[in-house]
């Protein structure tokens, strides 16, 4: 069995992976992927924790089952709004966006 | 042992692919290595038996979310497209690795410092049942789950909505 501390901290790396991709990137797809990582990360706690150290209890898998339903849908609404910038921006980047509206 | 090889070979894949996919510069990789880290966390999940949650990722996550991406990249960045990538700025660079290290080192220490108590693990290594986890998304009672599961169906309505008003072509006003 592998003990707990080995999930926590292959989710700190990957959390923090995706914090690192957030920052640095400035395209606004590439940052969402990075967020996607800092997700599945939080994922990866929630569903290590239930199974390890509360086995009798089920909160943390429908914790990780409905974060994934909501990051599919804030992944969907926000492809929507990227595809509106570039409409609007004719690009892709976050320096290009100085107001909310032109 | 077999779990552990298991582990780390999973470890490796998620670890890797993610640095890869933030460090690329080419934003179609970026989207390929995250399938990787997909199907990394859902081969996490069958590790830890809840089957039920790894068939979730692999289908919503890597099958629908990973499937928006790629039509947004297509729709959206020719030039990235065409191996014109973005440039990363190296004091942006420097920044972002010095805040991760941070954060790393806080989280780091504050693991180290906490014990974890450790339960009886001969239970745990069976599969949770598929009636048990559905009988308690749609029951009422305690530790049931039916009013976050219908609050996410509207809420997943809502976006669709919203989606699709924000997304559509606004007829020229003159």
């Amino acid at each position: 069995m592998i003990p707990i501390e080995c999930y926590f901290a292959l989710s700190a790396l990957l959390f923090f992976i995706g914090v690192y991709g957030f920052v640095t990137r400035r395209n606004l797809i590439a940052m969402l992927i990075s967020v996607e990582l800092v997700l599945n990360a939080v994922d990866i706690n929630f569903a290590a924790i239930n199974r390890l150290l509360y086995p009798q209890g089920m909160e943390g898998m429908f914790m990780t089952l409905f974060v994934i339903g909501v990051a599919a849908a804030e992944s969907a609404v926000a492809i929507a709004i990227i595809i509106n910038v570039y409409r609007n921006f004719r690009s892709d980047s976050v320096d290009a966006i100085k107001n909310m509206k032109r | 042992m077999g779990n552990t090889v298991m582990f780390i070979i999973l470890a490796v894949l998620i670890l890797g692919s993610a640095l890869m996919c933030v460090t690329t510069t080419r934003i179609m990789r970026a989207a390929t290595f995250m399938l990787f880290v997909l199907f990394g966390v859902a081969g996490i999940y069958f590790l830890l038996d809840y089957t039920f949650l790894g068939a979730a990722q692999i289908s919503v996550y890597a099958g629908g979310v990973t499937m928006i991406y790629v039509f947004a990249i297509q729709l959206v960045s020719k030039r990235t497209l065409q191996g014109l990538e973005e440039r990363v700025k190296s004091s942006r660079m420097i920044t972002g690795a010095l805040a991760s290290l941070l954060g790393l080192v806080v989280v780091g220490l504050i693991l180290l410092k906490t014990g974890f108590y450790t339960v009886d693990m001969s239970a745990s290594d069976v599969e949770l049942p598929m009636r048990t986890i559905g009988a308690a998304l749609v029951g009422a009672g305690k530790y049931q789950y039916v009013l976050p599961f219908e609050f996410i169906s509207v809420f997943l309505l809502a976006c669709i909505i919203g989606g699709l008003v924000v997304a559509r072509k606004e007829e020229k006003e003159l």
